[in-house]
């Protein structure tokens, strides 16, 4: 069975109807990515997924329950965690304080220390910066901090937003290798919404392209990126 | 036990002290440089002939006399000013909302609070209180209006406010403002099923309404004392609690981190497992508190209250977080203290400087023009950064 099984569902900002009726799988271990150009639908489906908004129909089972009435909050208890677009960083709060809200959850305040130097062996920059505000941090240490207050969670499903935008290639890189190596060193399942599907299927197993709040196909990655349609609509080869 | 004190963030139970200190030596000063400096100015001038006419006595000296009066009376409104304010600020800072009827909420803590103290007063148990038994009442009556206003906060929330989240901005504030009236409005139609009447005053009791005095000053034929009344001291002591109380909750506790989270990015805040609608909730909850006792304290200090008493505090304590920078706690109690300085010193000076043209009656005018001056000049307020719109 699979980790997270999402069957048909359809969300609307008020009238406009978002997603028309997606279904993706992701297995244990997984990197599963979705592509797709914007305003595809792709943020929307991890906004439905974490409970940010909620579909109209559909359900939305995680680890064999059923999560698609529950409110965010509730929705990380149960392992998932969610990385929005825009990094969502705390503006005031410092470093620290952001990854302490990444585990706001947990209150054994050992752990919350053991998975804090987890982060900055991941991301040495971040201990460096440790009591500055978050919103003084660049764009790339940024991303490098979401990620890692995403990690507080220890979560089963690991959910990233576009993690390489605005950021500079030799960054981009940075950060791939690091999902990579969760993935591989850590077993944790990644479901990646990338824009960018070269460096997203470099590193993924499977992928689903969405178009205007569908999904258009779905294959491994590899196939993905041999697909003639795909190649052309977002890998840039002509 | 000692480990216990070890986890208590002492920088932070000193550093609001120290602010508050600094907010009031700073204000004090800079409200008294200005009107010795307009006494020394008008000494030589008709205001200065006339006042050594009636009492004999030059505005110099005059100005300088009154002066610790002055800012002490001015503290003590600032305090309550700036408790108020916390109210409207830290709700902003959640929502980015103006809780128009938070001066309600201020009303009905002081209306809970002295008719605990009437009603006791009326069983004959106040006449013959002894002093640690009066102070006990006065705590009393202080709790039991920030859990009325406390209580009431969060449930006018949850009814009024909840339910229109995600709408425009204008239909909650509307909102608010109907909730205002209809407060009022309650509290006139409970006191007069209950009590018959509108105006209720505070009982005297204990020692609040006694002077501490330092010392007597001959001013010309008059003397001059000096003290400090005890019930100014209460105000302040009490208000300096809560407000290190609050910033110790907000700065240095789990809860408060969220709450500044929720603040900063609601949506981000809830992804990290944090219950936003509880955040909210104890947001109110924290503000009603701090706006209820300030009603009692307010009470104490100004004995009569009635059913529109709120209003003016409120819109004064509304200007004091604009002063300060709407969303900004530290700049919610400069602006309340800064705002109660100003009042009391235009209410005090002014009428000699103009000779009785324009008395203590305009002192308004001053707060007004303020949040006027503030919303052209410096929208952000003296301590808010400026920050861009968010799309």
């Amino acid at each position: 069975m699979s980790l997270l099984h999402i069957e048909n569902i359809h969300s609307y900002y008020g009238q406009i109807h978002a997603l028309k009726g997606i279904s993706v799988d992701v297995n244990e271990g997984e990197i599963v990515t979705l592509i797709g150009s914007n305003g595809a639908g792709k943020s929307t489906t991890l906004r439905t997924i974490s409970g940010m908004m909620h579909p109209k129909k559909g359900t939305i089972i995680f680890e064999g329950k059923d999560i698609s009435k529950k409110e965010p909050h509730e929705i990380v208890h149960s392992g998932m965690v969610h990385v929005p677009e825009g990094r969502g960083i705390f503006p005031t709060l410092t470093v620290k304080e952001n990854l302490e809200m990444g585990a706001f959850t947990i209150t054994d305040s050992r752990l919350v220390e053991e998975r804090m130097e987890y982060g900055f062996s991941l991301f040495p920059r971040l201990k460096e910066r440790i009591d500055q505000f978050g919103g003084t941090l660049s764009g790339g240490e940024q991303q490098m901090l979401a990620i890692a207050r995403g990690l507080m969670m220890n979560p089963h499903l690991l959910m990233l937003d576009e993690p390489s935008m605005g950021l500079a290639p030799i960054l981009v890189e940075l950060i791939f290798d690091i999902i990579k190596e969760l993935n591989d060193n850590r077993g944790t399942t990644i479901l990646l919404v990338e824009q960018n599907a070269l460096m997203a299927l470099s590193i993924a197993h499977r992928g689903y392209v969405m178009q205007t709040g569908e999904i258009t196909v779905t294959d491994t990655a590899a196939n993905l990126r041999d697909n003639e349609e795909v190649q052309k609509a977002y890998l840039g080869v002509s | 036990m000692i480990r216990f004190l070890k986890r208590i963030n002492v920088y932070e139970l000193v550093r609001p002290v120290g602010q508050m200190m600094a907010f009031s030596l700073g204000s004090a000063a800079f409200m008294s440089a200005i009107a010795i400096s307009l006494a020394l100015a008008l000494d030589d001038t008709a205001v200065g002939v006339s006042l050594m006419d009636k009492y004999n006595v030059s505005l110099f000296t005059y100005t300088m006399l009154n002066l610790p009066q002055v800012i002490i009376d001015g503290l003590t409104i600032g305090f309550v000013y700036a408790a108020i304010a916390l109210g409207y600020t830290m709700v902003y800072g959640v929502l980015e909302f103006i809780n128009f009827a938070h001066s309600e909420i201020f009303a009905v803590g002081a209306f809970v609070g002295v008719e605990l103290l009437i009603a006791l007063d009326g069983m004959g148990i106040l006449a013959g209180a002894s002093l640690g038994m009066a102070y006990a009442y006065l705590i009393l009556a202080i709790l039991l209006g920030m859990i009325a206003a406390g209580g009431l906060a969060v449930a006018v929330e949850r009814v009024a406010y909840r339910p229109l989240r995600g709408m425009s901005r204008l239909v909650p504030l509307i909102s608010a403002i109907g909730v205002s009236f209809l407060l009022q409005d309650i509290i006139r139609l409970v006191e007069s099923l209950t009590s018959g009447q509108f105006n209720r005053i505070m009982p005297t009791f204990g020692n609040f309404d006694s002077r501490i005095i330092f010392g007597k000053i001959a001013m010309g034929s008059s003397n001059l004392t000096l003290g400090i009344s005890v019930k100014s001291i209460i105000v302040i002591v009490s208000a300096v609690l809560m407000l290190v109380g609050l910033n110790y909750l907000v700065n240095a506790t789990r809860v408060g981190k969220a709450m500044r989270a929720v603040a900063q990015d609601r949506p981000t805040a809830s992804l990290m497992g944090i219950n936003v609608n509880r955040i909210i909730s104890l947001t109110f909850l924290v503000g009603g508190l701090l706006g209820g006792a300030a009603g009692v304290l307010y009470a104490l200090k100004f004995t009569r209250i009635d059913p529109f008493v709120g209003f003016f505090p409120g819109l004064k304590a509304f200007t004091a977080a604009v002063l300060g920078g709407i969303g900004n706690m530290t700049g919610a109690v400069l602006g309340g203290i800064v705002l109660g300085m100003l009042e009391t010193f235009a209410g005090s000076y002014m009428g000699v400087f103009t000779m009785g043209a324009a008395g203590s009656e305009y002192k308004d005018i001053f707060a007004f023009s303020i949040l006027i001056l503030v919303l052209i000049f410096r929208p952000q307020g003296l301590m808010g950064k400026n920050v861009v719109q968010k799309a």
